[in-house]
């Protein structure tokens, strides 16, 4: 379904694009109307509040933030979990960890046999009060997702803040000792490399192999999957773009390498997202650009109906382009292979 | 004309071909194979294309090759090198004319 520019970013991004809406580009592919083919994953953002400020957030996250998900909420997330046979549950934020109701909702999760997902920005599992987070994860089986731009110091601090590449370093040195990122089948530990500025990423089979070698050669880190994902024109990240005058550019490159086999696989066909107040989206970009399902299925966790939600039309806007350039980009890395 | 160099150029390269499509099609078809993937890596070609793209001081290689190489996964201090070999040839490339400077001197002089 084709968006309205409801929100301040959308209307900023149609009003600096040289390039036709997006929907254009998915009816010229035979692939709009975008519905959902079905339902099995449920990502919650738990909250906005962050120990860092990335430039590249589509989240806005950072100190500042304060939107954080009650355990109200977090029990109606439960509830659905109970409901369905969602198999996934994708945590994300913000720093989940900052979420003060995230070891329960782990805890629930675990208990009703779901596989577990959390996207940490590792460098909070360096701060005192938070690093028994690395036990309890392993603890309770729990895949982490976890944001390292690259595996050299000075373009992640770039991105990320001094210091950061360091911290990361040692979290991930501790979550091998767990454990973590040593098999295929358990405590499974995939790496974020995103692009340090307005360009696409790279083939992701060829940057994990870099990433395997040298994190292995300077720091004997190990991890499982190498995760690729373009920078979406939301947030920080738009803003960024806004002021450095690359926005017109950045969406005609995303334009210009519009995929529809990467159109046709975008995460937001399998997944529903559900905001730190309890409202849907059909991903997490849409969520920070404030753009909610469609009207006719509900808009809010408590009023769940997993047999609308699952067929739903996708809301859709130009940011869209980022998940469908190249080798596609989702929460899971490239949707197609390089 | 106020400038010889303008980078809305870059994007009517093919616009070259519209005099002679024949060559432009085999420039493109040897241009595209050149980078493939082969006993060079897609980013090794990239790198050695940004080189080359400064020693020929050409801006519209060189826009076009650095935001490719980053495509790649290639980071500055890459690039930075990559830009280092291109200065230590042309440096020595220059440097090493001198023999044939000496070379004349030596026929001329006592």
């Amino acid at each position: 379904m084709e968006s309205s520019c409801s929100t301040n970013q959308m209307y900023d991004l149609r009003a600096a694009a040289t390039v036709p809406p997006f929907y254009q580009k998915l009816q010229a592919a035979g692939l709009f109307p975008l519905m959902s083919t079905g339902l099995s994953t449920l990502q919650v953002n738990v909250g906005r509040t962050c120990n860092m400020s990335c430039k590249h957030c589509h989240m806005d996250a950072g100190p500042d933030r304060t939107e954080s998900m009650s355990r109200e909420t977090i029990s109606q997330c439960l509830g659905v979990l109970r409901g369905t046979n969602i198999s996934t549950l994708d945590i994300t934020g913000g720093a989940p960890e900052l979420n003060p109701y995230l070891p329960w909702f782990i805890e629930e999760a675990v208990k009703l046999g779901r596989q577990v997902i959390v996207r940490t920005n590792l460098t909070v599992l360096d701060a005192d009060n938070y690093a028994c987070f690395a036990e309890f994860y392993a603890a309770h089986q729990v895949e982490l997702i976890a944001s390292l731009p690259y595996y050299r110091e000075k373009n992640t601090d770039r991105q990320r803040g001094e210091g950061v590449f360091s911290a990361s370093v040692r979290v991930l040195k501790r979550l091998n000792k767990l454990g973590y990122g040593l098999e295929q089948d358990k405590l499974r530990l995939n790496l974020v490399y995103n692009p340090g500025g307005a360009f696409l990423p790279p083939v992701q089979h060829a940057l994990e192999a870099d990433f395997r070698r040298e994190l292995m050669r300077r720091h004997g880190v190990a991890f499982n999957r190498l995760f690729t994902i373009t920078n979406v024109p939301a947030g920080r990240f738009l803003g960024f773009l806004q002021n450095s005058g690359n926005l017109e550019k950045y969406l005609e490159r995303l334009s210009d390498a519009f995929n529809p086999a990467a159109a046709a696989g975008v995460m937001c066909r399998n997944q529903i997202s559900a905001g730190w107040d309890g409202r849907l989206y059909d991903c997490d970009f849409n969520q920070a650009l404030g753009l909610p399902c469609a009207p006719e299925v509900p808009g809010h966790i408590q009023d769940f109906d997993w047999a609308s939600l699952k067929k739903r039309p996708i809301m859709l806007g130009d940011h869209c382009y980022a998940c469908t350039a190249g080798f596609g980009s989702s929460c899971g890395g490239a949707v197609v292979k390089g | 004309m106020d400038s010889y160099y303008n980078p809305a150029d870059l994007a009517r390269f093919p616009s070259v071909g519209e005099d002679a499509p024949e060559l432009w099609e085999k420039f493109m078809s040897y241009y595209t194979a050149v980078f493939q993937e082969g006993a060079l890596s897609a980013r090794e070609k990239a790198l050695i294309a940004l080189a080359v793209a400064h020693a020929l001081q050409c801006p519209y290689c060189i826009d076009a090759y650095t935001r490719d190489v980053l495509e790649k996964g290639a980071d500055r201090e890459q690039m930075t090198e990559a830009v280092h070999v291109a200065a230590a040839i042309r440096s020595g490339a220059t440097l090493v004319h001198g023999v044939q400077m000496k070379n004349v001197a030596d026929k001329l002089g006592f």
